[in-house]
């Protein structure tokens, strides 16, 4: 397991990316493409930022450390955010600027997602060795943002649908799981 | 608003059954065993109701669909309506009416002439399509059935049949049958239509098949597909989305551009078919969905802010 190169982490990362692309250009994408492709980038920066969430639990339950992978699956989860903002504000709003803002602070789902965002810009800019070493402790404390970031994207991906259906419930179940294992206590 | 006269019609058009035989004859004898027998095209007649807008493709307005009773995904009602039966149909009219009873469907599509009827479709969700429906004014059977003085509004249901519908289940949190209401004036409007087709063939079971209402100036949700029951009442009939979330949905849910979903703008919308350009396909939505000059009537003096 350790010998796999933590940049086929970044070419698996892309994988997703080429499967839209694919299916964009296969015609497979359906007939409303823009909804289609912010809902999947979407969706894909939330199973990255889950297994970002797991890689803890994953060593400590079942001792399967993946501990020098899990930058690289952050920075690919923050990857998809970005350009799921992106394809919002681009191909769907269209570049209508002041409907855009409008919405972003109106309507909660959306300022949700937004505030996401901006809790995961810096854990992305501080993902880097130097600042790692240069904030000490406090890099620790800077990236439990994580936390609120991904329960944040979770309620903004449950509120933007018409009726929460039973895969929202199963995400937000998952959410809780992964909240829940490191409030196990430890022994002894 | 009305159509051009020299708009060519459907009829204009190379049959689709005679496209399919062409097709394949290409496709030689084993393409021949998966095309099956072409549907009977309906006969209609153009409407000056009619918008000039382009129609959106059979593929688009087939594929992408809001009908929960098969998938919460747009393409859910497509790979799934398939194994619903609508032959036997009836259509069960009652409530304040002089003849009520169990209409077979052939009497009800009986009522009126069927005629083209080429409508903005705008959804809640702020996208929107331009259909053909084929179909005629919903006031027309309720003459036939009679509507008695008493009667203030119409409700309509959905077949409820969960060995057909795959998400009618408790699971999916929505209280079957879906069920939807107009008031009589609405309902009485000639915009109003029961589509029995769809480009010029018979509709399409995840569009509604064998018969759906039809509400241009309202959100989608208000056009009812696979109509079993009408009841005429006196009192406002519960309609779906209002019971689910009546913060969000009301009763009239009249297209708006100036009321907002709590949860989003409704001031403009994204025409389906913009492919990936659809920032060129972002359009203000219209008050009335278009249709204002129509019905804005049917509510002077009303607070449209607070009867949304």
């Amino acid at each position: 397991m350790r010998k796999v190169p933590v940049g086929a982490v970044y070419l698996a990362g892309l994988v997703p990316l080429g499967w839209i692309v694919w299916l964009v250009v296969s015609g497979g994408i359906g007939v409303d493409p823009v909804k289609e492709i912010e809902h999947r980038l979407g969706k894909i920066a939330l199973w990255f930022l889950f297994g970002g969430l797991a890689i803890t639990p994953l060593r400590r339950f079942l001792r399967v450390d993946l501990m020098r992978y899990r930058r690289a699956v952050g920075l690919v989860a923050f990857f998809y955010v970005g350009l799921h903002v992106l394809v919002w504000l681009v191909l769907d709003m269209g570049m209508l600027w002041a409907q855009a803002l409008g919405d972003l602070v109106r309507r909660p789902y959306l300022f949700f997602g937004l505030a996401a965002l901006l809790l995961l810009l810096p854990l992305a800019l501080t993902s880097n060795t130097a600042s790692i070493r240069r904030l000490g402790r406090n890099w620790r404390r800077l990236h439990l943002l994580v936390y609120p970031a991904v329960a944040l994207a979770v309620v903004h991906y449950l509120w933007q649908m018409k009726v929460v259906q039973p895969q929202g419930w199963l995400w937000l179940a998952g959410f809780g799981v992964l909240m829940a294992l490191r409030a196990v206590p430890r022994r002894r | 608003m009305a159509r051009n006269s020299s708009h060519p019609g459907w009829a204009d058009v190379t049959p689709r059954a005679m496209f399919l035989n062409r097709r394949a004859l290409m496709g030689g004898a084993l393409a021949a065993g998966f095309v099956g027998p072409a549907a009977a095209r309906i006969a209609a007649t153009p409407s000056p109701y009619s918008t000039d807008a382009a129609p959106n493709t059979l593929e688009e307005i087939t594929s992408y669909n809001n009908f929960y009773e098969f998938g919460w995904n747009k393409g859910d009602p497509k790979a799934n309506a398939g194994r619903l039966t609508i032959d036997p149909w009836s259509v069960e009219i009652g409530g304040l009416v002089e003849r009520p009873g169990s209409y077979p469907l052939d009497d009800v599509l009986r009522a009126a002439p069927a005629e083209e009827r080429i409508y903005r479709f705008r959804c809640v969700e702020a996208w929107s399509m331009v259909i053909p429906w084929i179909g005629f004014p919903l006031s027309a059977l309720l003459d036939r059935a009679g509507v008695q003085p008493g009667a203030k509004y119409v409700a309509f249901q959905t077949l409820y049949r969960p060995a057909e519908m795959n998400n009618q289940t408790a699971l999916s949190g929505i209280d079957w049958p879906y069920v939807e209401g107009l008031r009589i004036d609405e309902a009485m409007h000639p915009l109003t239509i029961l589509a029995s087709g769809l480009y010029g063939d018979p509709l399409p079971r995840q569009n509604g098949a064998p018969l759906r209402l039809v509400v241009p100036w309202k959100y989608g949700f208000k056009s009812i597909k696979s109509i079993v029951k009408i009841t005429l009442t006196e009192a406002p009939p519960p309609t779906t989305w209002q019971r689910l979330q009546p913060q969000e949905y009301g009763f009239y849910a009249n297209v708006n551009p100036q009321v907002d979903h709590p949860r989003w703008s409704q001031a403009t919308e994204r025409r389906i078919g913009g492919g990936l350009f659809a920032f060129a396909s972002r359009q203000p939505t219209q008050m009335f969905n278009g249709y204002g000059e129509e019905v804005a009537a049917l509510y002077a003096g009303m607070d449209l802010r607070k009867f949304y």
